[in-house]
This record gives structure tokens, sequence and C-alpha cells, in this order.
């Protein structure tokens, strides 16, 4: 068995018993490339039945609009049951510059999904976190346990032993869901190239109008035009580009083999504290 | 290696570098790379696994960064759980240290079975071979006492990074792989089990009238279309049809792939329930010896009900008796009643309900559960089944707690084939002076001119010897008659015919023996003769002592006799003379055992 199937038949098994033993799961989708991979483990996992469980993005407002297009023609062509969810109290009202990274995480984000959650009754929800991305997550389990309030506590966490999850909850309790933790960057890449999966364009470089900050290339109207790809998706306020003439995936398997910088580098929300992730994952968020 | 291998970015170099300023520190601090929790920060310890990734040109690795402190061990057995390999890092300043033994005794407790001596900072001793080697030869003296089945010591530096990716120059006389080069082409042959066939069923999927299918991954072994399948535990049997998957059917499908199974026949199959090959089942036991490495803040309560969780099943079950506390250390042994967080001990489970075990040494997927605290949730043991307890079992053993046991050399199949016959217990039961001996004597010697063998166990004799120490109250003849039931056993399973002569006068004891070996096995035989009779014949004057008082608990005097209700066979001696007995005992033996 080759790495990429281990890891791949690893997901299908965590996605299998979750989906076995919890009432109501919702898989959440964030239109990135991590979700692309996500959808195609879940087609497999339940195959020739559907993906037992909806998508839910949580749409800050803030997404690209490739990434928006992307997500419903994707959702329409898979025949996915897709969720919208917003914190419409805060959709185009809360914005990083004025509240800072923190806040508008918190409330776009964090409280977007908390409340979502809430009134679907969802009970786990999958995610594409991967343990390589960031150091909290290295630590997290591949089943998360929430509290009522969605918050993480690192030092409760159950072990994990041998493939088996422990599943039981409280009522109120959530549990978050990462069956791709133990992918890298690289095999996500393999694996989207391997399984031939669509993914959005703005992975791949165009000529973009962007001004330089910290390193970061920021999109703005004002910038001047450059040849430059994402490496990573998130909100357009906070995600940064990066330099590069890479048109397809064999350029990007090659570009990652060279890279010196992680692909969280151009996320500027990672930055502000040196435990910035992990606060915000005892937060609730994702 | 993380560096070497290109498997950490500057900017994640760059924030590490920048907390180890801010934490007053002169040079980089790479341990602030994996400590990823900011509580390990800041104590400047690590407290959880973490799981760091790393890839060559020739392989893919998750290396799970454990802890190594005593109160972290259960980490630490988490990382292992999921490990081919361990890396143990000792500092070749200080030997050998207690710590190293311990993590090399949970590689063995936890299955992984190939082990890296790293013997790090050699460059702080000069690459002195004598150091090297006289660690090496502790280390190699200790992990005898362990089922290690590889152990490859390199002398390296971390500092230098001498022996990690790149031959170290000073040390001429090492001749083997540097640590990255050994990673890349170790063999990892024994680590999955390839031959024992166990599907345990995930969940049900069934789109439409039409499609039914057993989604599951492989936990051992290899599952063919048309293999012939049992249910368990159920039993219920069919033949594999399809083995599903999105990419297409596959004719064959290999420990740990994630497949769909279809079946010929439209059978009770869900969740829980674990396909075997109906020619290579495991055992379906309630009742087991484990071993139990403790995780929960909540120390172990013997008796308490938790959750037990074995492959995609979930059963009750309480720990019936911790026969001891292992001291990882040392590997001594202890009488313990409970195991606190940490704690590793071997124990008697008994579940709710029939689990189809095999033991974790021969099946690591399939030997393997966790118990749940039905209260707080949370995960409180990793356990490894030792080995199953048959029902009949259930009484015997606890007097010698800490045994460990071993299966014998050569499989009783084998042994049936090359004898020529199977094993039996015959069991002659009667008073005192009925005849047992003689009938026995006479069996004997008949079987062993059929070409059988067989063995004589006699009462007389063996409380002259083994069973010296035992008088002739009830609870001495109980365990007179325990140990020869033991003996008689230990023949059995190596394919012998016991011939065991003893008064036993208790029903339940002759039970108990009954109950050691498979059903059919035990055959009773009621040496049938009446008191007045043996009392008259009185060969050995037995009779009119014991009759006079001279002898205390006579089994016909003054003690109880319980004849069998049901043996298989009754001789009455006051009719049949010894050689004729012999003689339809040696017809009845044989048509069972040929």
């Amino acid at each position: 068995m080759s790495h990429l199937d281990a890891l791949e038949a690893e997901a299908i098994h965590i996605m299998r018993e979750v989906a076995a033993q919890f009432e109501n799961p919702v898989m959440l989708y964030s239109v990135g490339k991590d979700s692309s991979v996500m959808v195609r483990i879940a087609q497999k996992a339940f195959f020739p039945g559907k993906i037992p469980f909806p998508l839910m993005h949580i749409d800050t407002g803030y997404k690209f609009q490739e990434m928006i297009e992307f997500r419903d023609k994707f959702c329409e062509e898979q025949g996915l049951d897709l969720i919208v969810e917003q914190n419409t109290e805060w959709v185009g009202k809360a914005h990083p510059d004025e509240l800072g990274t923190d806040r508008c995480c918190h409330l776009l984000k964090t409280t977007g999904l908390l409340d979502a959650l809430a009134k679907h009754g969802f009970d786990a929800a999958f995610g594409g976190a991967r343990r390589d991305e960031e150091k909290s997550r290295a630590k997290e389990r591949v089943l998360s346990f929430r509290d009522a309030e969605g918050q993480w506590d690192p030092k409760a966490q159950r072990p994990e032993i041998w493939t088996l999850y422990n599943t039981h909850k409280k009522s109120g309790e959530t549990v978050r869901v990462f069956p791709i933790s133990n992918w890298t960057e690289a095999d996500v890449w393999e694996y989207i190239e391997r399984e031939n999966i669509p993914v959005v364009p703005l992975y791949f470089a165009r000529s973009l109008p962007v001004v330089e900050q910290n390193g970061v290339l920021v999109p703005s109207p004002d910038g001047e035009e450059r040849m430059c790809r994402f490496r990573s998706l998130g909100c357009s306020p906070c995600t940064g580009a990066v330099e590069s003439d890479v048109v397809d995936l064999a350029g990007i398997r090659e570009e990652l083999a060279e890279a010196k910088f992680s692909e969280r580098q151009n996320r500027v929300i990672d930055h502000n504290a040196e435990a910035s992730m992990e606060q915000k994952k005892r937060e609730g968020y994702f | 290696m993380l560096w070497e291998t290109r498997s950490v970015f500057e900017d994640q170099v760059a924030a590490v570098e920048e907390a180890s300023k801010r934490r007053g520190k002169e040079h980089i601090d790479l341990s602030l790379l994996l400590d990823g929790l900011s509580s390990e920060r800041e104590q400047g310890i690590t407290i959880d696994v973490a799981y760091r990734y790393m890839s060559t040109e020739r392989r893919s690795f998750i290396i799970a960064d454990t802890p190594g402190h005593e109160q972290y061990t259960r980490n630490m057995v988490t990382g292992m759980s999921t490990s081919d390999l361990a890396v143990l890092l000792v500092d070749a300043r200080k030997g050998l240290l207690t710590q190293t033994k311990r993590h090399a005794t949970l590689a063995a407790l936890l299955g992984v079975r190939h082990i890296v001596l790293a013997v790090n900072k050699m460059d702080l001793v000069e690459w002195d071979r004598a150091t090297y080697d006289s660690i090496v030869s502790d280390f190699v003296e200790f992990a005898g006492k362990l089922r290690l089945s590889e152990v490859m010591p390199i002398p390296v530096s971390a500092l230098t990074g001498g022996n990690v990716t790149e031959r170290e120059e000073s040390t001429p006389w090492y001749q083997g792989p540097t640590l990255l080069g050994h990673l890349n082409t170790v063999h990892l042959g024994s680590t999955q089990n390839h031959v024992d066939l166990r599907f345990p069923v995930q969940t049900v999927i069934r789109p439409d009238l039409d499609f039914r299918g057993y989604a599951g991954s492989v936990a051992s072994g290899t599952v063919r279309v048309g293999d012939a399948v049992a249910v368990l535990p159920s039993g219920q049997q069919s033949t594999v049809s399809r083995i599903v998957t999105y990419d297409g059917d596959l004719s064959e499908a290999g420990p740990d792939s994630a497949v769909t199974l279809c079946l010929a026949d439209e059978i009770d199959v869900s969740r829980g329930d674990v396909l075997v090959r109906v020619n290579n089942r495991p055992e379906l036991r309630r009742r087991f010896d484990a071993m139990l490495c403790w995780m929960d803040e909540e120390a172990l309560e013997v008796g308490k009900r938790y959750r037990l969780r074995h492959g995609t099943r979930e059963v009750w079950a309480t720990v019936e008796s911790l026969n001891y506390e292992l001291d990882v250390n040392t590997l001594s042994r202890a009488d313990s009643t409970t195991l606190e967080i940490n704690g590793i001990g071997r124990a008697t489970l008994r579940a709710s309900g029939d689990l189809p075990l095999d033991t974790y040494q021969r099946n690591r997927r399939m030997g393997a559960f966790i118990l749940i605290d039905p209260v707080s949730n949370m995960t409180a043991c990793a356990g490894m089944v030792r080995r199953t307890v048959s029902q009949s079992e259930e009484s015997a053993r606890q007097k010698s707690p800490g045994v460990v046991m071993e299966s014998t050399g050569v499989a009783l199949d084998s042994r049936i084939e090359a004898f020529g016959h199977g094993p039996a217990v015959v069991w002659l039961t009667g008073l005192s002076g009925s005849g047992k001996s003689t009938v026995a004597r006479h069996l004997e010697r008949r079987l062993l001119e059929e070409g059988v063998r067989a063995v004589r166990l006699d009462g007389d004799i063996l409380r002259h010897g083994l069973n010296g120490d035992l008088g002739f109250s009830a609870e001495d003849r109980r365990e007179n008659i325990r140990r020869v039931g033991e003996m008689a056993k230990v023949l059995h399973d190596q394919g012998i015919v016991a011939i065991c002569s003893f008064i036993s006068p208790y029903r339940v004891d002759r039970n108990r023996v009954r109950s050691l070996v498979p059903e059919g096995a035990f055959i009773e035989v009621h040496i049938d003769c009446p008191v007045e009779v043996c009392a008259e014949r009185d060969t050995k004057g037995l009779w009119a002592k014991a009759m006079a008082g001279e002898i205390e608990n006579f089994t016909g005097v003054s003690a109880p006799y319980e004849a069998p209700s049901e043996p298989e066979i009754r001789i009455d001696t006051t009719s049949t003379p010894a050689d004729t007995g012999a003689g339809i005992l040696l017809e009845a033996i044989l048509a069972r055992i040929r």
C-alpha cells in the first residue's frame, strides 16, 4: 500500500466511524484544496451510496468571488447537498482593519460556525485541517471534543490509541473531526493530481494587482500587476499571494519541493501572537 | 532530521528563533518546533504527543514525538500504539538510564518490534568507542528480556548531525547505517498480520434495494472474492461476492484497505460484526486476560462497569481481578488492587457479550481494546489481550497470577497428524479398592500395544511426589484433583491420552477437570464397586484401619463419595474382570480418538 493509499484509507475509516455513530454529522466546506480532497474521500467512503451528511460553508462575505463561483459549480456537478450560513449580524460590518484580525475572525468565523452548528443541531463536524499546518494543530486529536460553547481544552484531550476512536460524548457537546490530520500539503497536492480533483483556479498563477505588506502580496486595486498565486485560501483581506509562475499541478509539486516557507506564511491571522491559533481554538475556532 | 530533510520551513524557524529570544535563550531552542501548546512552551517540557511529517525520496514518515517522563507514560503509549519503529535516545555521557529501559519495555508491550538505539551526544565523549559499546551491551542485555525483533544501535550527535544523515568521520569503527539511512531501508514486515482475515464492519451501505454492502477496513489478513466467510459472533456463513471501491471492484484487499464487501447470501450483518474466514476463526470469548495501561486521572476500579471498544464493537466490561502491577523500570511484578494513571498491569476482564479476540502479540488490531469511563466518557485504558479464557477455566488459576501462558511449540494439529490419533483424558473415579489402578494399568498396556501415546497418572504415585504436601481434607483433595487436572490438560494439549485414576470423590472437582479440555475429550469412567465389597477386598488394609477410626477422612467411611450421575462409561468390577473392563474402555477410547 502506497503512502497516499494509506492516508486515504485512514481518512475513509475515520469518516465511516463518525458517520456510523453520530446522529447528525456535517462536513465543513471552505472551498479550498483540503475541502476538495475531503469531498472526494467522503464520496469514496460511502460509494456506491451518496455522502450521508450535508456540506456547510460558513461564508464570511470576504471570500474571493472565484471561490464562490467554484463552490456553486463544484457542488452542483458533484451532486452535493450544500448549506451556506453567515453571521448575518456582522457580515458586511466587521472588517479586520477596524476590529483587528482576531476580533473579526471571532465574529465572522467562530461565532458564525457555532451559531450554525446549533441552528442545525449538528453533533459532529468534519474539517480538513491538517497537523502540519500549524503547531497547535499538531497536538490536536483526530476527534477533537468541544464543550457546549465549542471550546477546545488542549489539556483534557482523550488519548487516541490504535484506530479505536472514542465517540462518546455528553449531550450538548460536539466534536470536530479531522480525517486528513496526517496529510501534508505535498500529500494533498499529490492526491489532487492523482485523483484529478477540481480546485479553485486561484491556486494557479495569474497577473494580479497587489501591494507588498511585510513580505506578503496583498491584492489591491491600486497595486502593481505581478504574477502570483495563492498557496492557501482564506478571507480576502487576510490572505496574501506568493510570487509564482506556476500554472499547473506538476508545477505546484515542483514548487513545494523547493519551498522555504510554510503554506500559512501568507495567512495574516496566524501571526498575531505566538499562540494565536491555540487561543482561537480554545474559543471555538475550527 | 526534520531540518535535514527540508521538513521545517524558514518562517517556522523564524518564529522559533523569536520565541527563543523572548525566553532569554542564547541559542535557538529547536524543541519549540515540537512543543506546540502554550503550556508546554511555558514549562519547557513536552506534555502531549506531537505529530510531525517527513519524507525522503524513498519513504514518508509520520513522527510521533512523545514525552519521556514517567508521568506521561500514557502519551508514550498513545504514540507507540500506531508506530512501526521506535527511536530511543540515550545520552552517551550518562549511560543507559532507567528511562530508556522503560521506553524499551513500553515498545515491547505495544508491539513496536523495531528499535533504534540512538546513542546521542557522542561528540561530547570524543566519539569514544568503548563508551558506545558499553551502552549498547547494557541495552542488549536488558532487551533480551523483551520481545523485540530488532535493535539497531547507532552512535550519533544531534548537535553536529554526525551519523544522523551524513556519515561521521570520527567513527571509522562504526560500519552501520546513518539514522536516516536505516529508517529509509529497514524492513518492517513483521508489523502487520497478513494471515488471519478479520474484517470489522463499520457501517452498512444500502443506497437502493439492489445493493447491500458492508463497509470497513481490513484489520488483518487478506480478503478475496469467493472466500467463504463467517459473521461473528452470530456464526452465519456466506461467500464474498464483490469487493467494491469507488475506483472499481477489486479481486482482493489486504491489511488496512478501506473497502466495501458484498456477500452472496442475504444474512444479518451489522456494525460491530466481524467477518472472518470460515476455517480461521478467532476465539469468541467474554473472559480474557490482558495487559492494561491506565490513562485516566480516575484510577482503575475493580468490579466497575466500563464501556469496552474492540474493533467496531462495544460492550460493557468489568475488570474482575488485577493479577499484578508491572514496574516498567525493572520489569518486576507487585500485588496491587488498582492502577493509577500511567500504571500498567495484568488483569482478568469479563465482557457482557462474546468478543472475537486474538492475542495482541499475534494481531495488533484485533488484540487491542480501550476502556471508556461511562460517566466522564474519558478513554480510561488501553488494553492488550494476552490470552483468552474458556468459560470452563473460570475458576482454576487464581492463585498463580503473573504467569504468562505460552503456547506449546508444536501445534496440536501437527501432533495429531504425527501420532495418528487425537488426545483424551480418561478419568477413572471410584472408591479405594474398587479396582481403578488395576483397570488403568491394563488399559495403559492395551493402548500402548495399539500404538497410542498414553500416560498414566495414579493417585497413590502422585501423592508420594508432586502432591506429597497434601492431606485428605476436602480442601486438600480439591487441590490434589486440581493439580492432576492441570497435568492432564498439559498432556492433552500435546496430543497424549492421559489415564487418570483417582478416588476424586467430589463431582464439582471432576467437572472442573472436564471443563479444562474441549468437549468430548474428557471420558469419565465410574469404577463402580459397593462399599462392602471394597471393604472386604481391602487390598491395602486401609478399610480396616478406617473403620477402626485410625484414618480420618476416609472416603466411604468418614468422608463422602459423590458417584458420577452421568459418566461416559460405568464398569461394575464386581461382575467385570479388570482386563475385560480395560477392553471395553479401549474400544470406546479408540472410537473417539481415531
